[in-house]
């Protein structure tokens, strides 16, 4: 056993923030099956809300993103 | 056995190396021509040669080369009007460049050994600020004060907006910082993922016991990673480019 144990917390830490991913997956998931779910009932209306899909998949993205960048600052102890 | 020197460190392909110029200016700056700037210019030379190729020999029948230009400038230009309506075309090379510069920089990342300046924070971050500063000014200019309704949607009840406006302004100041990180990140991480498979497979073929049955399959696993980053690289070019019209809508027209 080596390194000090606020080293190791630091690597439990960043691995917890990486749970944030599973909230991003489940939305982006949501978005996209949702998208289908409706394209397959009214496929005539399906291209012209690929903008909203891709919009609303970016917002869901970028909350998992934060998880993403709060590991990175608790690997690089910015704080 | 093989060699185990290649691709070890995933995060190798992401350094930046000077090539030229002054290593710093009043002790403090450094001004040098990077393999990112070369990169960059790369970048921006093998769009503006594609499209001035395509726009200099025109024919009333779009030959090759004419027709990849004309469904480029379509599909900006019906993401906009869908986007931000006919009034939103006004914007439209900016958000033409924008869109280009970032799909040519996401696909040169995608030639093996190049070097994936969209994967760096700096050029994300800068790309962000740009954008999100012309809707600052530009919704400033154009509606004055009246461009604060964007954090006070209409018709809602009155208490509501006590919780409602410090929510809008939270998440308008987080745009430029999703919007950067959402390209830097998708990049980093997928150029990473692709390495480290990369790497898998090397080190499995090295170990020279049964192991090495699972390198073909790290391999192949490689290959389909590969095309999911090419769909990422376009993907990701498209999102920032829609954000960007959302963004610029909001700023012509706040208030919703």
């Amino acid at each position: 056993m080596e390194g000090d144990i606020t080293q190791g917390l630091k690597y439990v830490g960043a691995g917890l923030a990486t749970l944030g991913m599973i909230g991003a997956a489940i939305g982006v998931g949501n978005i996209f099956g949702s998208f289908l779910d409706a394209a397959m009932r009214n496929p005539s209306a399906a291209p012209q809300q690929t903008g909203n899909l891709f919009v609303g998949a970016a917002l869901a993205e970028a909350l998992g993103i934060f998880a993403f960048v709060l590991a990175i600052l608790i690997l690089l102890g910015i704080f | 056995m093989f060699p185990t020197f290649v691709a070890t460190d995933p995060i190798a392909q992401f350094e930046v190396k000077r090539i030229f110029g002054i290593e710093d200016v009043f002790g403090r700056y450094d001004l040098s021509f990077t393999n990112a700037s070369a990169y960059m210019l790369l970048a921006s030379a093998l769009v503006a040669g594609l499209f001035w190729y395509s726009a200099s020999r025109t024919s009333l029948v779009p030959n090759r080369i004419q027709s990849l230009g004309e469904m480029g400038y379509e599909f900006i230009a019906n993401m906009i009007r869908g986007v931000a309506g006919e009034d939103g075309l006004r914007f439209f090379p900016f958000v033409f460049t924008l869109f280009f510069f970032i799909f040519a920089a996401n696909m040169i990342g995608m030639v093996p050994y190049a070097f994936t300046t969209t994967s760096h924070i700096v050029v994300t971050g800068a790309l962000a600020l740009l954008v999100i500063g012309i809707v600052i000014v530009y919704g400033l200019m154009k509606n004055g004060l009246g461009f604060f309704k964007l954090f006070a949607p209409s018709g809602a009840p009155l208490p509501i907006y006590f919780l409602l406006v410090p929510i809008e302004i939270v998440s308008f100041l987080a745009r430029p910082l999703t919007l950067a990180l959402r390209l830097f990140a998708n990049m980093l991480a997928g150029h990473i993922t692709l390495k480290l498979f990369a790497g898998f497979a090397i080190q499995l073929a090295a170990t020279g016991t049964a192991a090495m049955l699972l390198a073909p399959l790290a391999f192949a696993m490689g290959i389909a990673l590969n095309a999911l980053e090419f769909l990422v690289a376009g993907l990701q070019a498209y999102v920032f480019a829609i954000l960007t019209s959302v963004y610029l809508n909001d700023a012509m027209h706040p208030g919703h």
